[in-house]
């Protein structure tokens, strides 16, 4: 259990009659970028939201860091070491990419109720979030406004701001979604380079960069987990390749 | 992949901020210096009734600045801020009446005497309605939208209905305020506050602090999770800081500001009744608000210049001076997004 950074332990969960998470357990473990796939209407959301914390299990537990994270608000968990992207882009606009990702910095080096000192010359607030932009090979974009950003560009912040937190698991919600090829192996690239500091849990649909990063694959259907393995077990299950990949594919 | 943060010692930072005299930086000199030089002028000239006027304006510009920091700079429209005015009004009026009785305010548990100590006066004023906000603002905050506004009148207005229904100060009538209070300055003098144009210099400098305040606060830490609180709440809370305490906080220091601008304007008039308290006057705010430049700092100021001069000028031609009102406003909204500052000083630089 020690080596374990993110674990899932029979997670429940029922809206009305639709089970929509059924008896998940999952784990995450250092070094690695273990990957969730599975078709439209599985149950990804809900399941990354009960990690996240926007949603709360019926049942089961959430580990982070052996750390029971059930009944955690989405801030502590954040504190606590859990970064999240989203699926769709959920930066604030209007503001430079630094503001975006200082705010990480922020929460981890104290509470907010600091009236006074003016955070544009805070070298104690900046310089870390300029180094987890950095990370992310976005640096020279660091005072520009998000609005001005490429799509490619704004999922970078969106990891940058997870790194902020020097998180100890990554959630990592279709980074590649609406990327092109070239943006795509991009991100890739980045990710893998990652993976070594923060292990990264993936839901991811682009299948081609998911069978080149993971390290570990599970596969959601309806609500449970059909098929776990490395890339190689999954492209050969055949009840995976009857319910999400197809027949024809692979 | 080089290091970059040892390529620049200050690349981290942000690039220097703007010069002052832009256009931005000109106008709102121009507005401020105006302000100032224009009921001095006034003074000088034994036209009091002007003095008396740029302190009505100075007066609801702060408490527009209260409302601004909540709608403008938090996000949270509110529409129960003649709660905090009121209350502010009320704190100056039942003290001066306790301290032109002699009597106490209250005496169980402890004894409170009434005072005519402005500071005191200004003191107990933020503090309850700061305490008054943290209540109202538990609770509101726990919704959004058409509830936040709804339920945020809610409030205000069962504060209006008490007021007028407690007869020991004044009930409708309202309650007169016989003695000028005063301000306690070094070796024991005392300032004057009948005086109109001390009275305004006082509101001018308590304006002045409200602003400078509220602009430094914003550039902070606190400014900076209040910002991403308004824009992108999941954001806040993903980058692991709570936005309810955030808000909550911001709402508090808020209905402080507002209150202590009613506490201002109960002196002033020498006068206090629920008026103060009614919707019509929370409506006001927020059309001043509005006006002037949601989010904009000199927005509120911008605002109470062209509405009480409105209100002053076109309400001694017309009772329908509303109207025009109403028009302005409709104009601001279509072509002046920004308000008459956005309009003035150009779009704000966002960072």
């Amino acid at each position: 259990m020690s080596d374990v950074v993110l674990s899932l332990q029979n997670l429940h969960k029922r809206f009305g009659a639709l089970q929509a998470t059924n008896d998940v357990s999952l784990d995450l473990r250092p070094g690695e970028i273990h990957a969730l796939i599975g078709p439209n209407g599985a149950g990804k959301s809900t399941l990354i939201g009960q990690i996240a914390g926007n949603i709360r299990p019926d049942e089961g537990s959430v580990y982070l860091a052996g750390s029971e994270i059930t009944s955690m608000s989405i801030a502590q968990r954040a504190r606590l070491g859990l970064g999240r992207s989203f699926q769709v882009s959920s930066l604030a606009e209007p503001l430079s990419v630094m503001r975006n990702v200082m705010m990480g910095v922020q929460a981890l080096q104290s509470h907010s109720f600091r009236f006074w000192k003016p955070v544009a010359r805070d070298r104690q607030l900046l310089e870390p979030a300029y180094e987890a932009l950095a990370r992310m090979q976005l640096s020279h974009r660091a005072w520009t406004p998000v609005f001005e950003l490429s799509h490619g560009e704004r999922r970078q912040v969106e990891v940058a701001c997870a790194l902020a937190l020097k998180p100890r698991a990554l959630l990592l919600d279709e980074p590649m979604a609406g990327l092109g090829p070239e943006g795509s192996a991009k991100l890739t690239e980045l990710l893998e380079a990652l993976k070594l500091e923060v292990p990264i849990l993936l839901i991811e649909h682009d299948m081609e960069a998911v069978f080149r990063l993971a390290d570990r694959i599970s596969v959601l259907v309806s609500g449970s987990v059909i098929a776990h393995g490395d890339s190689h077990t999954i492209r050969q299950d055949p009840r995976v390749r009857e319910a999400y990949l197809g027949d024809s594919d692979a | 992949m080089t290091n970059t943060t040892s390529l620049s010692k200050n690349a981290a930072l942000a690039p220097e901020a703007d010069r002052p005299f832009d256009r931005k930086g000109l106008v709102q000199m121009a507005l401020l210096g105006l302000l100032l030089l224009l009921p001095v002028a006034a003074y000088f000239l034994g036209h009091i009734y002007y003095v008396n006027l740029a302190s009505r304006i100075t007066i609801i510009a702060m408490a527009a600045v209260g409302l601004n920091l909540a709608i403008g700079y938090g996000g949270m429209v509110s529409f129960g801020h003649a709660a905090y005015f009121g209350l502010g009004g009320y704190v100056a009026g039942i003290s001066a009446y306790h301290a032109f009785d002699i009597t106490p305010f209250m005496t169980w548990p402890f004894s409170v005497p009434g005072s005519d100590n402005l500071l005191v006066i200004w003191l107990a004023a933020m503090l309850l309605c700061g305490l008054l906000a943290l209540v109202i603002g538990a609770i509101s905050l726990r919704t959004t939208g058409v509830y936040f506004i709804m339920i945020t009148l809610a409030f205000a207005q069962m504060i209006y209905y008490f007021a007028n229904s407690w007869p020991t100060y004044g009930g409708e009538d309202g309650l007169p305020i016989y003695i000028r209070n005063t301000l306690p300055l070094f070796n024991n003098n005392m300032l004057d506050s009948s005086d109109a144009l001390t009275y305004f210099l006082i509101c001018f400098t308590g304006l002045v602090l409200a602003m400078a305040i509220t602009s430094r606060m914003m550039k902070s830490r606190f400014g900076a999770a209040l910002t991403m609180a308004r824009l992108n709440d999941v954001r806040l809370a993903t980058a692991g800081i709570s936005p309810y305490p955030i808000r909550l906080v911001a709402f508090v220091i808020s209905a402080a500001i507002t209150g202590l601008a009613g506490a201002l304007y109960a002196d002033l008039n020498g006068f206090v009744s629920p008026t103060m308290l009614s919707w019509h006057f929370s409506g006001e705010l927020m059309v001043i608000v509005i006006l002037g430049g949601v989010g904009r700092l000199y927005g509120p100021l911008a605002g109470a210049v062209l509405f009480v001069m409105m209100e002053t000028f076109l309400g001694g031609v017309t009772q329908y001076w509303q109207l025009f009102l109403g028009l302005v406003l409709l104009g601001v909204v279509l072509f002046a997004k920004h308000g008459v500052m956005g309009w003035l000083a150009g779009r704000e630089r966002n960072e």
